[in-house]
């Protein structure tokens, strides 16, 4: 991860020990890293970009079975994952706040719940994966999407290979950023070390703010990917 | 050398002194030494041995493919044998030479060093970049071995998704690791030219190379990401058959054309890009002049960069598009053509009242002028869409984007590697050789690839290995072959003498060609974190006129970090 | 030119004289910008040579230059531009009155049936002068239909028609290529264009022809039981086909699309995604239970009854189409083959 750059073993010397030896001054590593992960969001942007370009395509051509499709997701659990997951970007400004005023007290619990947040964000996905697996709706061989009537025509079916197409991007959109979710608990157990270490000063704070940098982007993601994929025709 | 460049306020320090001074190449001994190292210099030596194994490999396959169309029947190599050559010379020569040639090798060396920096911004994600880069070529190496794949490098749907029984998704994962160490490789650039120059580097001092680079690198940021998530999708549909490229499920073949091309269009800039950079570098040392409307160089690699993402689609004039976005999609390939022209004339306009050097870089940047506007022109062929319907996937294209990819990056990367050789080695090479390899690959790149014109107009198709139903097109092939040995020899030839140099070669002076630029003004080769004291910039881009002149060379001599 | 050396393909369709026409216009502009810049390196490259004691001259740049050297390329770029696209508009739009050509691509062979009866496999006979449209489809991967006589080429998807068109100037044999790589048999995938004299074409249509494709479909229609909804008599509980074709038709949806041959082929391979407004989903998909060939002769069968009976028809095909537009778009498919 590119965070991981920023901090690093170094033989001791006159400056800041977390400063590397290539670099002029402290702003200026701070700068490069915090560049470093704004220009790696800008890719992950792309990533994500070609996925959402592929599903409005096919959401445009079949908007009535993606609707169908849609509505067979428990939008209960997706409003909970998202209001989990905005709690956990609080912790994660609270933690950088910490940081910043050498709370170590406060950094460390606010890690702590923002990763218990992500883990249980991990969980409500699991028991919505769960329900996919045990209606048949995850593409492959057992898939099975038979007599779904579409939301607001009571006489239409949704076709099944249409409504594969939306769980396979379901799947693949709501997988990547699962798997994006996993590698940023992976980052914040290594800030709490840090953390736990005592390694971050008011000077030296730079892996808690661009890792609350990347925690944020994958929270942003998700705030597009719940209407998308669960709110696409339902009513009240 | 014939026309010694003068080096009037320079004097050198004395060669060959009896202790060599510590470099970066001295600095440590041992395997683990290199493997493990984050010095920039030695991270691009690792890419240069491991780009130049990948380019024999792919050069390998080219000359299969030549030797089997020396006639129509498909008589060398079996039909599938044949569909594997192309599709891993292409993926091989894309993927693993091209894509990093300039950037990984001279830009990892160079981008620090010409902006005054001890190393890049984040040298530990560089050397992952190199790990990424190794572990997707042997996945590479180890799906040729195994079976290959034979779809083409394009992978079309749903051939690819449906219908092959190759090795598609360890072909596939090959390229996305390998495109992250292109994204990472990026990344580094554009946060290293953003925050790491020297005081007094201002951006409008920057050398043209930096420029050219910097443009690459947004172009690696933003396309490769979408390449990568297009092979999870391939990866996916073929694992689980999802339908979203294949039309029986309701899917469609033309989204993968979309997604692939817009980064594969701009995959071409990524190639081109930088070999334009070295090529500028090359002409003002050798012209001893400062680049004619130097902004309007940079800016144009700007431009190239953002149109570059416009004009994916004109790969797909006869793919089934409608009508008006084919003619949105020709529009602006002839908008980005401008930005390309405009470099073109700029270069020209440079050896102006120049003092023109002909030693062997200069004979390949001209090589490269001669070829890249050949190339550039049959674009505009191209983009003419009542033309393109007759020639696209004819060797036509074959062609016009081998004298872009071949005729102009691999030049230019040539160009650079004698131009940069005696600052990475610490040697010189034999110069007479040097000057007769340039002259072998200029002369075999166009007995190889101006016939192939000749055949796309008259509609030979791309990608078959028998073509005994129309055997009018042999002679035509006949050269094209004859003109490959030639150009294989051109390529080996430079790899030969390189490597006699790094033995026998004379040592190289910190200045050889009396260049412009601060890596000149460090040691040959240069120490661990390249330069012995901060370079504090005062002059301009380019100043041959300073450099030339023994008055006014003088003054800056103070600020500037001589090698000591 | 030497007869087994040829350096320029034959020229055998009205279409091959534009692209030529444009071709060698490109070849004199881009000659003539070749030379300007080989003559420019040339010339600086002997003229400025490095002669001891003679500096070089530095000059920074001239804006005036360098808006001359954009402007004036982008002018004859912007020509280039608009010569190609009306070549290409020629090229994209089938006249209305062509006679019309089934082709099937499968690896790695091309099927092709007229629609006046004849079926060949890797040939196409085809009479000079006469219009000639092929409406085409693949059975497996992306293919292209390609004849270099002619300067012309359309890729071939499956599921969705595409199709391009032609009218040959010069009897002989051509070349047909496939030219999208299609797997092992890829450069097998090739076969003969053969441009009769209208007489001799006759005898050859009239030798073992199976009758017209739309009398197949008809046959077909009847056998797959379409015709108990789809009524020619009245309107039963589906439309009557009627005059459909080549109209504009609403949806249940609300949207209003033309009947083109690729909209007859979805509503027959996926009857749920367009459905006309006011029927009742009920129409079960064909999808898997008719090939490539019987799609192409039911999409026959139903234009002919748009084009013989289609005056006697809009009466009772005007639930179908609402009466407001009546203009007929029989171009349609040439503004965009994609079947969205």
């Amino acid at each position: 991860m590119p965070d991981s750059t920023v901090i690093g073993l170094h033989h001791e010397d006159e400056h800041h020990p977390e400063l590397l030896h290539h670099f002029a001054d402290a702003q200026q590593q701070r700068d490069s890293a915090s560049l470093g992960m704004w220009v790696f969001l800008a890719t992950e942007v792309m990533f994500f970009g070609g996925l959402f370009c592929a599903y409005l395509v096919y959401r445009h051509w079949y908007f009535p079975d993606f609707a169908a499709a849609s509505k067979s997701i428990d939008a209960t659990l997706g409003a909970t994952n998202t209001a989990v997951l905005i709690c956990s970007s609080l912790t994660v400004v609270l933690a950088v706040w910490a940081a910043q005023t050498a709370r170590r007290t406060l950094l460390i619990v606010s890690l702590i719940l923002t990763m218990l947040l992500g883990m249980a964000f991990l969980g409500i996905k699991g028991i919505e994966y769960r329900e996919k697996f045990v209606e048949h709706h995850v593409p492959g061989a057992s898939f099975s999407f038979d007599k779904v009537q579409v939301p607001g025509h009571p006489d239409q079916y949704a076709n099944p290979h249409h409504a594969q197409i939306f769980f396979s991007l379901y799947f693949v959109m709501t997988g990547l950023h699962a798997l994006h979710m996993i590698i940023g608990l992976g980052i914040f157990l290594w800030l709490l070390i840090m953390a736990w270490k005592g390694r971050f000063t008011p000077e030296w704070h730079t892996p808690v703010e661009i890792g609350g940098l990347y925690w944020h982007f994958v929270d942003i993601v998700w705030i597009y990917l719940f209407p998308l994929l669960y709110l696409i025709d339902r009513h009240p | 050398m014939p026309n010694p460049i003068p080096q009037p306020a320079m004097p050198q320090p004395a060669i060959a002194p009896p202790v060599e001074r510590e470099n970066y190449l001295n600095a440590k001994y041992g395997v683990w030494s290199w493997l493990l190292t984050t010095d920039h210099k030695r991270i691009a030596l690792l890419y240069l041995l491991s780009i130049t194994f990948f380019f024999f490999i792919g050069g390998f396959f080219a000359l299969l493919i030549r030797l089997e169309l020396l006639t129509p029947a498909g008589d060398l190599v079996q039909a599938d044998t044949y569909n594997k050559l192309f599709t891993m010379h292409g993926m091989v020569m894309v993927f693993f030479f091209l894509i990093p040639s300039i950037p990984a090798v001279l830009g990892n060396f160079l981008v620090p060093m010409m902006i005054g920096a001890k190393d890049l911004a984040f040298p530990r994600i560089n050397l992952l970049s190199w790990y990424l880069y190794i572990i997707g070529g042997v996945m590479m190496l180890h799906c040729m071995l195994t079976g290959g794949v034979d779809t083409g490098w394009t992978f079309y749907a749903p051939f690819s998704t449906n219908f092959t029984n190759t090795k598609i998704v360890e072909a596939g994962l090959a390229i996305f690791v390998a495109g992250f160490s292109s994204i990472l490789t990026g990344l580094n650039f554009v946060v290293t030219i953003h925050r790491m120059r020297a005081p007094g580097m201002t951006w409008s001092r920057l050398p043209l190379f930096i420029w050219a680079h910097y443009a690459t690198s947004i172009i690696q940021l933003l396309g490769t990401p979408v390449v990568a998530v297009t092979i999870v999708l391939v990866a996916a549909e073929r694992a689980l058959h999802l339908g979203i490229f294949d039309p029986k499920l309701g899917g469609d073949p033309l989204l993968f054309q979309h997604l692939f091309w817009f980064y594969s269009h701009p995959a071409v800039y990524i190639m081109i890009l930088p070999s334009m950079g070295v090529v500028t570098e090359i002409i003002a040392c050798f012209s001893r002049k400062r680049i004619f409307g130097y902004s309007f160089v940079a800016f144009s690699s700007i431009a190239i960069a953002v149109f570059g993402f416009l004009v994916w689609a004109h790969h797909m004039f006869v793919a089934g598009m409608s009508v008006y976005a084919a003619l949105v999609f020709s529009l602006l390939s002839y908008a980005v053509a401008v930005p390309s022209a405009i470099k073109v004339f700029n270069w020209t306009a440079t050896l102006y009242k120049g003092s023109i050097h002909y030693d062997a870089p200069m004979l390949y940047a001209f090589g490269f002028l001669g070829l890249f506007t050949i190339g550039g022109l049959t674009g505009l062929f191209l983009s003419a869409l009542g033309i393109n319907v007759h020639v696209t996937d004819t060797y036509f294209v074959v062609a016009h984007f081998h004298y872009i990819m071949v005729g102009g990056a691999v030049m230019g990367y040539l160009g650079g590697m004698h131009f940069w050789w005696p600052k990475i080695s610490g040697k010189l090479y034999p110069e007479g050789w040097a000057r007769l390899a340039a002259l072998i690959v200029f002369i075999g790149f166009n007995l190889t690839f101006f016939p192939q014109f000749l055949l796309g107009y008259m509609g030979m198709p791309r990608r078959y290995y028998d073509y005994s139903h129309m055997p009018e097109f042999q002679i035509l092939n006949v050269l094209s072959t004859a003109g490959a040995t030639v150009l294989g020899v051109g390529y080996l030839l430079p790899m030969v003498y390189f490597l006699w140099s790094m033995r026998y070669g004379k040592p190289a002076p910190d200045n050889p060609w009396n260049a412009a630029g601060l890596e000149w003004k460090t040691p040959s080769p240069p120490p661990t974190f390249n330069f012995d004291e901060e370079p504090v910039v005062t002059w301009e881009a380019y100043n041959y006129d300073e450099l030339d002149s023994p008055d006014k060379g003088a003054p800056h001599k103070e600020e500037v970090p001589v090698a000591r | 030119m030497l007869n087994n050396f040829p350096l320029w393909p034959v020229q055998a369709s009205t279409i091959a004289r534009s692209v030529d026409a444009l071709y060698i216009f490109l070849l004199i502009v881009t000659g003539m910008m070749t030379l300007l810049i080989f003559i420019c390196l040339v010339y600086f490259a002997a003229r400025f040579r490095y002669r001891p004691g003679v500096p070089a001259v530095q000059i920074d740049g001239s804006h005036a230059l360098e808006i001359t050297w954009s402007t004036i390329p982008f002018l004859i770029f912007m020509v280039i531009f608009a010569w190609g696209a009306l070549v290409y508009f020629k090229e994209r739009t089938p006249p209305a009155d062509a006679t019309e050509v089934y082709v099937v691509a499968k690896q790695w062979m091309w099927k092709i049936e007229h629609a006046e009866g004849q079926r060949e496999i890797n040939q196409l006979h085809v009479p000079v002068g006469r219009d000639v449209k092929m409406i085409m489809t693949s059975q497996d991967v992306i293919h292209s239909f390609y004849i270099p006589a002619f300067r012309i080429k359309q890729d071939v998807l499956p599921g969705r028609y595409t199709v391009e068109w032609f009218r040959a100037t010069k009897p002989g044999t051509y070349h047909l290529f496939c030219a999208e790589y299609c797997g092992t048999q890829h450069s097998g995938m090739v076969g003969d264009i053969v441009v009769m004299e209208p007489a001799q074409y006759e005898t050859w249509m009239n030798g073992g022809s199976t009758g017209p494709l739309s009398a197949t479909g008809e046959k077909i229609f009847a056998e797959l039981g379409c015709s108990t909804c789809h009524r020619t008599d009245i309107q039963g509980r589906g439309p009557n086909l009627h005059g459909v074709f080549g109209k504009p038709v609403q949806l249940e949806d609300g949207r209003t699309v033309t009947a083109d041959e690729n909209y007859l082929r979805e509503c027959i391979l996926d009857p749920g995604a367009k459905r006309l407004k006011g029927f009742q989903p009920i129409m079960p998909t064909f999808q898997g239970l008719v090939t490539e060939e019987q799609v192409n002769a039911l999409v026959a069968y139903i234009k002919s009854i748009a084009a013989a009976k289609g005056e006697a028809a809009k009466a009772s095909a005007s639930a179908a189409a609402p009466p407001a537009q009546e203009n007929a778009q029989t171009n349609a498919l040439a503004n965009g083959s994609q079947v969205q």
